[in-house]
């Protein structure tokens, strides 16, 4: 899903949606369309099911270059 | 040229003393011991004008309607000053009352200066949100959007604080399995600014090194509540400008609801506080699953109702095809001329009985005027012989005469022995 951003993927579907209520496609068409929406479902599924949690800090290293270091390593102060 | 104390008021019509002639150095120090003995340190109140400054130090003179005061305030005093000093300004120093020597006049040497009527924290700020507002920072239109669904996102805020605590609370809460970087900032007291500033610079410099999948879509920046010093470090300038040259969109949460400062003004997006900020920068996930299962349900709805549209057109149409079908208009119209033979024959049947009925009608009528009918009721019909014509009239025959009387059943051949004529 990094390619397409999740709003427009919905909007998209939204679209699908609209073109198959109207009815003036060929069957073809449609077929397509219905096609190509349940296949941004299922990304979308994909994205919202597969993330994984993580809390990073951000550091730099001794060469000055930027490293992301895990939360329970630097521990949230009480 | 060493007295204690120069006594400036001796007359010099003391005949035993010699004229005493001050060089200028001198009556100028007796001068400012005077002032500074007698004033000290002083509050004034005045209105700032004729201001400079040369090398750090400030130079303006404090005046009212009647006279005027100048002052001087050294770069060791004045490196604290929050607010901008700006000619007309109403203000009130502190400081010490002397003299200058080397210009000859006296001053003010000021240690605090302080605008009258309002805070000088609160002056500040007004000063900087004009001339920022001026410079075009606030502006809607510069506002970037915030991204609907983040899958990284960078908090600047103290690991120490509430903030961070509340934002990681409400980000799981709403969406658990999302990746959040922490750089690290104070967000008050010495350094905080350029640390606030820095960080954010950090995240930018940070995705310019990572493809696109792989960069901080959106940024929180803030801190919990405070007083108007805590949160002072976010209403400076330099994280202004980081904030509003940044090009990871910025989400401003710092204090309460009440608190706004630059950082608000200036960020793509004000949330009251940090919690409110982390609902702001990512939506429910189940309000995203409801969403999408509603969605695919109206997909599949969508499909089907169209194959049914078209299927029942196909349908229709097949039907009108049939119709048009050779063999069946055949059938039709077989079916048709028997119809109308039926019916042919039997309004013929139905003209005939009818035709019959008046038929037996007529026949019934001249049935019953048939003389025939008559001789039923006992009359008969006489006939002279041999002419065979029927006699109505007695005086047509004579004694003697045959006649033939038909009767309803037979007939009878007579002689005549007898007649009348009436």
């Amino acid at each position: 899903m990094a390619e397409i951003k999740f709003e427009e993927a919905l909007k998209k579907l939204e679209k699908i949606v609209e073109d198959l209520e109207k009815g003036d496609l060929s069957l073809d068409e449609a077929l397509k369309k219905y096609q190509e929406g349940i296949e941004i479902s299922r990304l979308c599924s994909q994205r919202l099911e597969s993330a994984k949690k993580k809390i990073d800090i951000l550091v730099k290293n001794k060469k000055g270059e930027f490293e992301l270091k895990p939360l329970d390593e630097a521990r949230i102060e009480e | 040229m060493s007295q204690a104390s120069p006594d400036l008021f001796a007359s010099s019509s003391n005949p035993s003393q010699a004229k005493h002639v001050y060089t200028v150095s001198e009556i100028t120090q007796g001068i400012k011991l005077i002032l500074e003995s007698t004033f000290g340190e002083v509050w004034v109140e005045g209105e700032v004008s004729n201001f400079g400054s040369k090398d750090g130090h400030f130079y303006f003179t404090l005046k009212d309607n009647l006279a005027i005061l100048p002052g001087v305030m050294f770069a060791r005093a004045n490196r604290e000053i929050k607010f901008k000093i700006e000619n007309g300004l109403k203000a009130i120093c502190f400081g010490k009352i002397s003299a200058y020597g080397p210009h000859g006049k006296y001053q003010i040497i000021v240690e605090k200066i302080e605008p009258k009527g309002i805070g000088s924290l609160q002056l500040a700020l007004e000063q900087l949100k004009e001339k920022l507002e001026k410079e075009g920072l606030f502006r809607a239109e510069h506002k970037r959007p915030i991204p609907y669904l983040p899958s990284r996102i960078g908090v600047v805020t103290s690991l120490s604080g509430a903030a961070v605590k509340d934002i990681l609370k409400v980000l799981d809460r709403r969406f658990s399995d999302i990746h959040i970087i922490i750089n690290p900032a104070q967000v008050q007291g010495e350094g905080a600014k350029e640390e606030i500033s820095g960080a954010i610079k950090d995240f930018n410099r940070f995705n310019e090194g990572l493809p696109y999948s792989q960069q901080i879509e959106v940024m929180i920046v803030g801190r919990g509540g405070g007083s108007m010093e805590d949160l002072w470090a976010f209403n400076e300038e330099v994280v202004a400008r980081a904030i509003y040259n940044s090009k990871i969109p910025v989400i401003s949460a710092v204090g309460h609801e009440r608190d706004t400062t630059i950082a608000d003004l200036v960020a793509d997006l004000r949330a009251a506080t940090p919690s409110v900020a982390a609902e702001l920068v990512i939506p429910k996930k189940e309000d995203l699953r409801e969403r999408l299962a509603g969605l695919f349900t109206d997909i599949k709805r969508s499909i089907l109702d169209f194959i049914k549209l078209r299927t029942s057109e196909l349908e229709a149409t097949q039907k009108k095809i049939a119709l048009l079908n050779p063999v069946v208009l055949i059938e039709q119209h077989k079916l048709r001329i028997a119809d109308l033979a039926r019916q042919i024959y039997i309004r013929a049947t139905h003209f005939l009985k009818l035709r019959q009925l008046e038929f037996n009608t007529a026949i019934g009528k001249l049935s019953s005027l048939s003389p025939l009918n008559i001789l039923g009721r006992g009359y008969s019909i006489t006939f002279k012989i041999p002419q065979d014509s029927i006699i109505k009239d007695a005086k047509f025959i004579k004694i003697g005469d045959t006649i033939k009387t038909k009767l309803h059943k037979g007939e009878i051949l007579s002689e005549v022995l007898n007649k009348s004529d009436q």
